[in-house]
């Protein structure tokens, strides 16, 4: 097999905002970098985020870096990695000013800086009063960020390969990675992609739940090429499920309506929250709404006819704040439930929105894994940032308006080390033939003729069978079950096979590719879950309800070869100030 | 209920056809793109691109029942039967309902849509009122579906020297924010009979925008501020 070979100095792997951003760094040092994305790069996830990033700007209250890091450590249930955390936060601030700078349409104050407003989980002086962090461009900033890092990209000339899927990772003999495997869709042709570094940034995996905020695009494509390269994946258990999902639908409304003063009621119209985060309310960290109101629901406090969600009332704000501050969830609210929140509350339920976990990084975006004696040793010309990443700055859980800050500063962390690494590298070096072979093996799979199961029907078992043994509030018994479940759904994919054999643009080939990615990440999800013995951010146990730092307060890694389980530290010590020791989590 | 979808595979194909589509079940509140993923489990082999279902992306642009539209925000209880569902208009078939969108992007890229400043950099952010602010609503939501330029007869006749409303509206997104400083490259850029002046006012595109922008409208304010410029 014959497949042509491109050769650039720098790949990356996913054009969401964490590629792009990482793009733009090395385009603008003169790196000759290659962004490979399976769809248009202004089409990628980062285009859906809404509230916001945070950054302690002090726009409109006091704040400072060190309160926005505490109040991740915390968010993070005390599994976040604070040498990291302290990074991101100190470097926040710099990084939404940059972006401002390259454009992003921000909305803005009275004052003409940078419009914030409150989110969840956010507080000034270590647990006081509720902070203003969340930098916005009204209800839309994950595109105005996206499309304003493609513009930029566009300027710096970087080398897009749009539509083209990457399949697995290619290295040398010693293991250092040296490029991908891809499929043009549009044709179906093979392509060897080889770079001295390569950078995962392929985003999330949401497409695992059934009900789901994440784009159909969302199936972790990079996670997986990890976990098949022998690479594990740390905290896979930890998976967010957002508040306020459109109930049965799974469409985002974002923080930010809370965050504007919105609220969650019951069927009695109570606000329920002040049970549970006397506080803060409705503006307490995201795994601790998500289970209250999955506890109202349980109780028989649900609303609509099959009591079977809560409902967020913005009726109260007036129009103007609606319009200005957040006119998508309005839109998306007119068009998906013909209600206008302006006067009817919205009906919501928590849905599977983000991973926690990923492949494990260190804070300049190098992939780490342990190998003899060390926990994390650096796995050569491997780097990722983002969602399919674990740095990790969001532990157990995530703070709503970290995500977009997470993609910009590791996007750039990882661009500022491979710049490094270039300089100390700077010939290819031949890749290992065998893996190529291998890679084109699983590629060249799907041309199986003849009768079998279809992709889309198992692709729907193993949405049911996650959201049945994996979703909010979890048990031995129902995970054990779910291991099982997930393994056999497992076993039918050789049996699969594809009816359309074109080569032309063909997407059921893609979504064959995605449904083995999908099953990989399941797994790794399910074994990493139901093995944490106890409750912490969002991996909620019936049967363990107490968070247990003795036993618990490590990193899970899930390979997938020998299927096993291993565990790292976290990393408690900051940089420059002191650790934040556990403490009980109130809101 | 019915559908008639455009079909073509050039791997198999000697001509497009339309290929005759029963849903059994419709869902309610069922949108478009549901709906087709639907007929894509009864035929795996037709082809389209699709994926946020929210309008946000911009990936699922076809033609329905003659309109070009979003299928992720079109719900088909509106639609009249059998269905008709093509590919964009003027632009190049991949297959099926997937469209060669190359020539939109190289548009969009002719215009220079990013921020343009001269002035060094502060080190917080550049100031911008909120009036300032307001004049790119309508403008930068713009998600580049290419629903309008495959709308328009002035793209279909010229499309590699016409820019098309898109990319038309994304120069006047920068024309109009007061952080940009490249007026006057900007406004060149689009003198001629093939730039701005390709545009007569025929209105596709702010018809069927999905997310109820109106690049007429900001072709008129460029229209004007040449104009104003010029003299």
């Amino acid at each position: 097999m014959n497949i042509p070979v491109r050769r650039f100095d720098t790949l990356i792997l996913g054009a969401g905002g964490g590629g792009l951003r990482a793009a733009l760094q090395l385009a603008r040092a003169d790196a000759h970098v290659a962004v490979v994305s399976k769809v248009f790069p202004t089409r990628s996830h980062t285009v859906a985020a809404q509230g916001g990033v945070n950054a302690a700007l002090a726009n409109v209250t006091p704040d400072n870096w060190h309160w926005h890091m505490y109040d991740t450590v915390k968010g993070s249930d005390y599994l976040g990695d604070q040498d990291a955390i302290e990074y991101m936060c100190r470097a926040a601030a710099h990084l939404v000013y940059e972006l401002e700078h390259a454009g992003v349409p921000f909305s803005r104050l009275e004052s003409g800086r940078i419009y914030q407003r409150p989110f969840g989980g956010q507080s000034r002086e270590f647990g006081g009063a509720q902070a203003t962090r969340t930098c916005a461009a009204a209800d839309r900033t994950g595109h105005a960020i996206l499309h304003t890092l493609y513009q930029q990209n566009i300027r710096a000339r970087t080398h897009f390969f749009d539509e083209c899927f990457a399949i697995d990772l290619i290295h040398d003999d010693d293991g250092t990675v040296l490029g991908v495997l891809t499929m043009d869709i549009a044709t179906g042709e093979p392509l060897v992609i080889e770079a001295k570094t390569t950078l995962i940034a392929t985003g999330g995996c949401g497409q695992l739940y059934r009900t789901t905020t994440n784009a159909h695009i969302n199936t972790g494509d990079g996670m997986a090429m990890a976990l098949r390269a022998g690479i594990p994946l740390q905290d896979m258990e930890f998976f967010q499920f957002h508040p306020t999902g459109i109930a049965g639908k799974g469409m985002l409304i974002t923080e930010g309506a809370r965050g504007e003063g919105g609220y969650l009621v019951n069927k009695d119209g109570e606000r329920f929250m002040e049970r549970y985060a006397p506080n803060v309310k409705d503006l307490a960290s995201r795994d601790v709404v998500s289970r209250a109101i999955s506890i109202e629901v349980r109780e028989g406090r649900g609303c609509g006819p099959n009591a079977d969600h809560v409902m967020l009332k913005l009726d109260h704000l007036g129009s103007d704040i609606v319009a200005k501050r957040l006119p998508g969830i309005r839109d998306t609210c007119k068009t998906f439930m013909h209600l206008d929140p302006v006067d009817t509350p919205i009906p919501v339920f928590p849905t599977a929105h983000y991973a926690m976990g990923g492949i494990p990084t260190d804070r300049f975006g190098r992939v780490v894994m342990p190998s003899g004696d060390s926990p994390e040793e650096v796995v050569p010309g491997l780097y990722a940032a983002g969602e399919c990443a674990c740095v990790s700055v969001h532990g157990a859980n995530r703070l709503g308006g970290n995500s977009l800050l997470d993609i910009l500063v590791f996007g750039r962390a990882a661009a500022n080390d491979i710049l490094g690494f270039l300089k100390n590298n700077r010939y290819h070096r031949p890749p290992n033939q065998d893996c190529i072979d291998k890679a084109y093996e699983r590629f060249a799979r799907w041309e199986k003729r003849g009768d079998g199961e279809s992709v889309q029907a198992v692709r729907a078992d193993l949405k049911k069978a996650m959201e049945d043994h994996c979703g909010v509030f979890r048990t031995e018994k129902i995970m054990q079950e779910g291991i099982d479940v997930i393994k056999a759904i497992r076993a039918r994919i050789p049996d699969v096979r594809l009816q359309d054999q074109s080569k032309v643009f063909n997407t059921a080939r893609v979504e064959a590719l995605e449904l083995e990615n999908l099953a990989d990440i399941a797994i790794a999800t399910m074994r990493s879950a139901e093995a944490r013995q106890e409750s912490r951010g969002a991996h909620s146990r019936i049967d363990y309800p107490d968070r247990d730092d003795v036993h618990w307060m490590k990193h899970s890694l899930y390979t997938l070869e020998d299927d096993t389980l291993d565990y790292k530290p976290v990393r408690t010590k900051p940089l420059s100030v002191e650790t934040f020791p556990p403490k009980k989590r109130v809101y | 209920m019915r559908f008639k979808i455009y079909r073509y595979n050039p791997d198999v194909d000697k001509e497009p056809y339309m290929q005759e589509f029963v849903l059994e079940h419709v869902k309610p509140g069922m949108m478009l793109r549901e709906a087709l993923i639907e007929l894509k489990n009864q035929d795996e082999t037709l082809s389209f691109r699709h994926s946020c279902g929210e309008g946000v992306c911009g990936s699922d642009g076809v033609n329905i029942n003659g309109l070009n539209g979003l299928a992720c925000i079109t719900p088909i209880a509106e639609l009249a039967e059998p269905v008709e569902i093509r590919p964009f208009p003027g632009v190049p078939v991949i297959r099926d309902l997937v469209v060669d969108m190359s020539g939109f992007y190289k548009q969009y890229r002719s215009v220079k849509p990013f921020l343009i400043r001269y002035d060094p950099e502060p080190e917080v952010e550049n100031l911008q009122s909120p009036e300032e602010r307001d004049k790119l609503d309508g403008l930068y939501e713009c998600i580049l579906c290419g629903c309008c330029s495959t709308a328009c007869p002035s793209f279909w006749w010229n499309p590699d020297k016409f820019p098309g409303p898109s990319a038309l509206l994304q120069s006047w997104r920068f024309l109009a924010d007061s952080r940009d400083q490249a007026m006057e490259e900007r406004l060149d850029a689009l003198d001629g009979p093939y730039k701005l002046f390709r545009c007569h006012t025929i209105m596709n595109c702010a018809y069927v925008c999905p997310k109820g922008l109106n690049p007429t409208k900001a072709i008129g304010h460029i229209k004007a501020l040449m104009l104003k410029h010029s003299v």
